[in-house]
C-alpha cells in the first residue's frame, strides 16, 4: 500500500542500521512515548536490530492504560442506568473496573456499542431519541478534536441526547513530568500522529528546559529508524532539539483547524495519570457552553469506591522505570484473553505488545 | 488508540468523503481539513480526515542514503584515520 509498503523496505531498514551503529557511541536510554509506537517497535523487532549502545523504553503513551480506574467506575456506573446507551471505541470494553467491566455489564444487558467513530454514535443518537448516549471519549490529542468535531455537530444539528464522558488528555505534562520524577532517558522519540494536529512546537520545553533532544517519528520501521539515528546524532554532538522525521505527515504547524476546535470545546483542567498522579492542566473538559454534551454535567450519577490490583505494576511500567517482564503477573496471571491491568488490555499497551511479540 | 491510516480520496459529497485503504472502502469527515481533492491521500483517524499527505516529503523522507551520505563520508574518514571499522 502506499506511504506504507516503501518504509518497510529491507534495504532502507539495513541501511540506517548501519548508519545507527556507526554513529551511536555513548549509552543511551530513548523513549517511545506513543503506545503506537511501542507496538510497531515490539511487531517489526526493532531493539534487536539496535546495537547494545541504544536502549529503547516504552512511555505513558496508551489513553487506555494511564486512565484513572475511577473512569471506568463511571463507565459502568453509567451503563447501569436504563435510559442509557454506551457508545465506546473497542479499547475500552473489556478493561477492568474495581469490581466489573463494559464487557460483562453487556454481558448483563447493558446497551454498550462498540462504534469505530463519534460520527456513529451521533448516528445512534439521532435514531434513539428517547435515550442518553454515552460515548466514552478518550485519547490524546490525536483523538480530542474528533470529540469536539462530534460535540459541535451534535449542537449545530440540536441533538441534545447526545453527551461525551471526556477522559482526554494533552501529552507534553506527561513527558515534563516524567524527566521531574528522574527517570533516566537521554530523549524521546515523539508521537507522529498527536504532532500531526499540534504541529512540533508543543516540545519547545524538553530541549529548551530539560536539555532533552525530540524527534517526532511515523509508525514503519524506517521511519522509527530514521528517528533514533536523528536522536543519537543529536546527543552524539551534543545539539538537543526539536526534529521531525516524518515529514510527509507532520507539518510544523500542525493541523490549526483542529486545534481551534479543540481550544472551542475543551478547556485544559488537572488530571490523574496511572504512574504519574495528578499533572496540571493536563486533562481536557468540556467547556461551560457546551455543558448540554457533557456526560459529568448532565447525568449525574453515584460511583462505586474504586479498588486498585495488588501486584500489578503497570503505573511503573508506564513511567519506563519498569518492564513487562519484570512483573510477576505478567504471561501467568494476566494474560490478554484475563488481563489483570489496562496494559495488557490495550493492544498498545507495553505489557500486550510484549505478550504478544516479545513474551520469552 | 492514535492509530491513523493513508487513504487515498475517492469521491467527495459536502463534508464526507469516500475513501480507499488498499481497495476497502471508508468513510472518512472532511471537517478538520480545507481543500482536499480527489485523489489526495489523507490520514485517517476514527472516522475523520485528519491532515493530507505531501507526496514531495514523502519522497524526500526515502531519500535517506542520500541524506546521510555526507555523514557516511566523514564516518568513512574517521575510520580510515583511526584504522579500525567502526561497524
Amino acid at each position: 500500500m502506499k506511504y506504507i509498503d516503501e518504509y518497510r523496505d529491507k534495504e532502507l531498514v539495513g541501511k540506517l542500521v548501519d548508519q545507527i551503529k556507526k554513529v551511536s557511541k555513548k549509552s543511551i536510554a530513548l523513549m517511545e512515548v506513543c503506545g503506537g509506537h511501542t507496538m510497531s517497535i515490539q511487531k517489526f523487532g526493532i531493539p534487536t536490530l539496535l546495537p547494545d549502545t541504544i536502549k529503547l523504553i516504552s512511555g505513558p503513551g496508551c489513553p487506555v492504560c494511564v486512565s484513572d480506574r475511577k473512569y471506568i467506575d463511571q463507565a459502568i456506573a453509567y451503563a447501569r442506568l436504563d435510559d442509557v446507551i454506551i457508545t465506546t471505541y473497542g479499547d475500552l470494553i473489556r478493561v477492568p473496573g474495581s469490581t466489573s467491566s463494559l464487557d460483562q455489564e453487556k454481558a448483563k444487558g447493558a446497551d454498550v456499542r462498540i462504534v469505530y467513530s463519534i460520527l456513529d454514535a451521533l448516528k445512534i443518537a439521532k435514531d434513539n431519541k428517547d435515550k442518553k448516549i454515552v460515548f466514552l471519549g478518550i485519547g490524546f490529542e490525536t483523538t480530542a478534536p474528533s470529540s469536539a468535531a462530534g460535540i459541535i455537530k451534535a449542537q449545530m444539528a440540536g441533538i441534545l441526547n447526545f453527551h461525551v464522558f471526556s477522559s482526554h488528555k494533552i501529552m507534553p505534562p506527561a513527558m515534563e513530568a516524567l524527566i521531574d520524577e528522574g527517570v533516566k532517558l537521554d530523549g524521546y522519540i515523539a508521537p507522529g500522529h498527536v504532532t500531526t494536529i499540534t504541529g512540533t512546537g508543543i516540545y519547545k520545553n524538553i530541549p529548551e528546559k530539560y536539555g532533552l533532544g525530540c524527534v517526532v517519528s511515523g509508525f514503519e520501521p524506517v521511519d522509527l529508524l530514521k528517528a533514533i539515528l536523528m536522536l543519537v546524532i543529536q546527543i552524539e554532538n551534543n545539539d538537543q532539539k526539536v526534529e521531525n522525521a516524518y515529514t510527509r505527515v507532520v507539518k510544523p504547524e500542525g493541523n490549526i483547524k483542529a486545534q481551534q476546535m479543540l481550544e472551542v470545546v475543551f478547556e485544559l483542567r488537572d488530571d490523574w495519570w496511572r504512574g504519574l498522579g495528578v499533572l496540571p492542566k493536563s486533562g481536557l473538559k468540556i467547556r461551560e457552553t457546551y455543558a448540554d454534551f457533557d456526560a459529568e454535567a448532565k447525568i449525574l450519577v453515584e460511583v462505586e469506591p474504586t479498588r486498585e490490583d495488588k501486584g500489578c505494576i503497570c503505573g511503573e511500567i508506564l513511567k519506563g522505570v519498569k518492564n513487562p517482564k519484570d512483573c510477576k503477573l505478567f504471561a501467568k496471571v494476566c494474560t490478554p484473553s484475563n488481563p489483570v491491568g489496562a496494559c495488557m488490555v490495550s493492544h498498545e499497551g507495553s505489557c500486550h505488545a510484549y505478550y504478544k511479540y516479545n513474551r520469552d | 488508540m492514535c492509530l491513523s491510516i493513508p487513504a487515498k480520496v475517492e469521491t467527495i459529497e459536502d463534508d464526507m468523503a469516500v475513501v480507499s485503504v488498499g481497495g476497502t472502502k471508508y468513510k472518512a469527515s472532511l471537517q478538520m481539513l480545507d481543500d482536499v481533492k480527489i485523489g489526495d491521500y489523507i490520514l485517517m483517524h476514527t472516522g475523520f480526515a485528519i491532515q493530507k499527505l505531501t507526496p514531495e516529503e514523502a519522497e524526500e523522507s526515502l531519500k535517506v542514503f542520500e541524506e546521510f551520505e555526507e555523514l557516511n563520508k566523514k564516518l568513512d574518514e574517521e575510520e580510515k584515520e583511526r584504522g579500525e571499522r567502526i561497524v
